[in-house]
């Protein structure tokens, strides 16, 4: 999820030509207040005349306590956004207000629950509530961590190795997970430690995470690579597919590859790698049988 | 017994028959140290006094190069002495001009320069032509172009006045210096050297006469006829950058990966492959990831061809690339490999891309990056001439590379701010269609329908490949339509093909 400000019309313009799986325009913290009814207004017409194909949109919208949220929401309602983005949750009362007013103004265009909604957890209370959060209204689709302010928060600062964001990370995917949606991770803003982002990667897949926010397009790159699935990894999983489909056409309740049994996890591992590989476009959908 | 004496009668009438002379001897021999002996050199002289030695009058052409491009100070140095000694109505044929040459202004106005042939313009110069400054329009040639054109005697130079980062006595010059006093550095001086060997005089301007001889040479003595010593000839940090500068800008970056992504599986990408680029972000960026590929793949080139940039120094040094050929040095390090590494060969503007000479590089190259200002649906390219009708660029070895290589590469955006970069019609033609095979943009690769095998490899390889056409409806759609260009009806450029036939004309702009 690539992070844009939604004031300036030259990124949001061409911010899918570097493939990200979705976009953010945020209203929110890179907007200053003198600019926030132009960045919604710039927002609301780059969601309606600009193609951005097959990528998810997703705008990070003020919160609801502040003169903005509500028009926020009815602005990016109304111009099709796929997912809101709610800064700073803590709450699952905040998730069901925001449901509200987003269902209000689907209403008014009849297309009522078309909205998803994603919630950044950035504070202590949003991480002890995350469970509540995630599974507050049926348009979850996924949470995410802030770090910055979750740090500040905690009273800390992040380190190269976020010891820091371990708890939070880990009640997050395990939160996420219980709920049955996405969890994101954090951005990492500086654009000179490839080395470091690239670590913090691998260790946010490590930990169970869907994706990654990232706030500038040369960092799609480190988090595609990391997250493809290798070669030997999708040939294993290929294989475990069709001894499904072979079992199945037998009628065989049992799965063996190379002569390994094969349960119920390992399937849906491979069934996920599947899924991955063809999402990063090294698999096409064809070659699965 | 046979004295010479005796034999004088023989040797009278030998000369005669001969229609020589008989010898006489005349003085004696210079017994002057050599290093005295040499400063003394007849060819060392002043500005003033090489022009007026160089029997140039009005009406003539003079001539120079851009190596020390931004930086240059030959061109106004000169042009300012002429019009002080009060000659008129010259003909200035530069390989290319800068903004630093704004100063051209004046001497056109006056009347000292009323003829301009050129590879490019910028700055506030071409803006002035661009709305009519000059009554005979400015004639832009290719590198290539100019080569054979001044070959064949179409762009016969009456003096050339030819920059030099050093050189002796003689007039043995380089664009590099190897004395402790060296000031400036601009590697191969590819470009003057037509102009060295056709044009009738030729006068070295240099800011660092050294002790004979000055070998290695680029430009020999045997084609120079005045050396002029002078502070300076350029302000060095603005001929060549240092080091090697990464773009972190992420167009320029995902542009150079599909740039990159095309080569490698355009078929071409093979041991002993041969590839030039040029200088702008997305071209070195471009070279990164070859680079990472081609020692993934264990293959190497037999030549980088062109402009040579430090990026190109840094494989060859790597073993990655054999031979570096090189016309123009694009920056320091690449100017210091020329001068340190035998490998690394100074090519004159005809060896590299003249049209008439099957033994030009350019003939012999497989791949070629190029940028442009504009491309058409036709795969038409522009590079001379900006979307508001102003002169803003140069022709460069563009139409020279694209037509000889085997497979042309055009990395451009489609949108620059507000501009769409893909258009119905180019606003100038420089580079036919023909002779360009694919087109990379952000928002997709197009190919030339005359090269089928080129796209079918290409999607093969998983690439989005799209018409050209759907690109141009693309940045109409995001941008909207143009107005029309108000051109008035002045012809202030003509653009002539490398093969010496008249390609387009371009019309002066009006306010």
């Amino acid at each position: 999820m690539m992070f844009v400000p939604g004031n300036n019309p030259a990124m949001m313009q061409d911010a899918f030509i570097y493939g990200p799986d979705s976009i953010m325009l945020d209203l929110e913290d890179s907007v200053t207040m003198a600019e926030k009814d132009a960045a919604r207004l710039l927002v609301h017409n780059a969601l309606k005349t600009i193609d951005y194909g097959d990528t998810e949109m997703v705008v990070r919208i003020n919160p609801l306590n502040t003169p903005y949220g509500k028009k926020d929401i009815e602005a990016v309602v109304k111009a099709g956004v796929h997912v809101i983005r709610m800064p700073k949750t803590e709450t699952a009362e905040e998730v069901i207000e925001v449901e509200r007013e987003i269902e209000k103004v689907e209403k008014e265009l009849g297309c009522v629950g078309r909205t998803l909604i994603m919630a950044a957890i950035e504070s202590t209370l949003g991480v002890v509530n995350a469970y509540a959060i995630a599974t507050a209204s049926k348009r979850m689709m996924g949470i995410a961590l802030g770090a910055e302010d979750y740090c500040a928060n905690l009273k800390t600062q992040r380190s190269p190795e976020g010891t820091e964001l371990l708890m939070a990370r880990q009640t997050i995917v395990v939160a996420a997970r219980a709920a049955g949606i996405d969890a994101l991770d954090t951005v990492y803003s500086n654009l000179n430690d490839m080395e470091t982002f690239r670590r913090e990667v691998e260790l946010i897949k490590q930990l169970g995470f869907d994706g990654k926010s990232i706030i500038n397009p040369r960092q799609i790159e480190v988090v595609n690579e990391v997250f493809t699935p290798k070669q030997k990894d999708i040939d294993k999983a290929l294989t475990i597919i069709a001894a499904i489909k072979e079992a199945e056409k037998k009628g065989s309740g049992v799965i063996a590859v190379n002569g390994k049994m094969v349960d119920r996890p390992v399937v849906i591992r491979a069934e996920r790698t599947i899924h991955m590989a063809i999402a990063s476009g090294i698999l096409k959908e064809e070659e699965v049988l | 017994m046979s004295s010479l004496k005796e034999r004088m009668a023989l040797i009278e009438a030998q000369a005669a028959r001969m229609g020589k002379e008989t010898y006489h001897q005349t003085g004696r021999k210079a017994t002057t140290p050599r290093m005295q002996y040499q400063q003394e050199c007849s060819k060392v002289v002043t500005l003033e006094q090489a022009i007026t030695r160089s029997g140039l009058k009005d009406g003539m052409t003079i001539s120079f190069h851009h190596h020390f491009r931004g930086g240059d100070k030959v061109v106004n140095l000169v042009v300012d002495k002429l019009a002080e000694m009060g000659f008129k109505n010259l003909h200035l044929a530069a390989s290319s001009l800068q903004d630093v040459h704004k100063p051209l202004i004046e001497h056109i106005k006056n009347g000292v320069i009323t003829k301009i042939s050129t590879s490019g313009l910028r700055g506030d110069l071409a803006n002035e032509i661009s709305r009519g400054l000059m009554e005979e329009p400015v004639i832009f040639r290719s590198h290539g172009g100019r080569g054979s054109a001044i070959a064949q005697g179409d762009l016969h130079i009456d003096v050339a006045f030819l920059g030099a980062s050093s050189c002796d006595p003689l007039g043995n010059a380089c664009g590099y210096s190897r004395s402790e006093n060296a000031k400036s550095i601009c590697g191969s001086l590819g470009y003057a050297l037509p102009d060295a060997q056709y044009a009738d005089k030729v006068i070295i301007v240099t800011d660092d006469l050294v002790h004979y001889p000055n070998t290695p040479n680029s430009i020999s003595e045997r084609d120079v006829d005045f050396v002029v010593e002078v502070d300076s000839v350029g302000d060095s940090s603005k001929i060549a950058s240092g080091a090697i500068r990464d773009t972190k800008n992420p167009r320029d970056i995902l542009l150079a990966q599909q740039a990159a992504k095309v080569i490698i599986n355009s078929g071409y990408f093979k041991d002993g492959f041969s590839i030039q680029t040029g200088s702008g972000g997305a071209s070195l960026a471009a070279v990164k990831f070859i680079r990472e590929e081609m020692i993934k793949q264990g293959i190497k080139a037999s030549f980088a061809l062109g402009g040579i940039t430090a990026h190109m120094v840094k494989l060859h040094e790597e073993g990655l690339i054999e031979r570096l050929i090189d016309v123009q040095s694009f920056d320091k390090v690449a100017a210091m490999s020329l001068k340190d590494d035998s490998m690394h060969k100074e090519v004159s503007a005809n060896e590299y891309a003249s049209a008439d000479e099957q033994g030009s590089a350019t003939h012999y190259l497989d791949m070629v990056i190029l940028s442009a200002l504009e491309v058409d649906v036709n795969f038409n390219v522009n590079v001379l001439v900006g979307s508001d009708g102003i002169i803003r660029g140069a022709i460069g070895g563009h139409p020279d590379t694209a037509a000889d290589s085997a497979l042309s590469i055009i990395v451009c955006p489609l949108l620059r701010g507000r501009i769409p970069c893909v258009v119905d019609e180019v606003t100038t033609l420089i580079t036919p269609g023909s002779t360009v095979d694919v087109v990379v943009t952000e928002y997709g690769i197009a190919v030339n329908p005359l090269r089928p095998e080129i796209a079918e490899r290409l999607k093969a390889a998983g690439l989005n490949i799209v018409d050209i056409h759907s690109l141009k409806e693309r940045a109409e759609k995001i941008i909207g339509h143009a107005a029309p260009l108000p051109f008035g009806d002045k012809v202030v450029g003509v653009v002539m093909n490398r093969d010496g036939s008249v390609l387009d004309v371009i019309k002066n702009i009006v306010d």
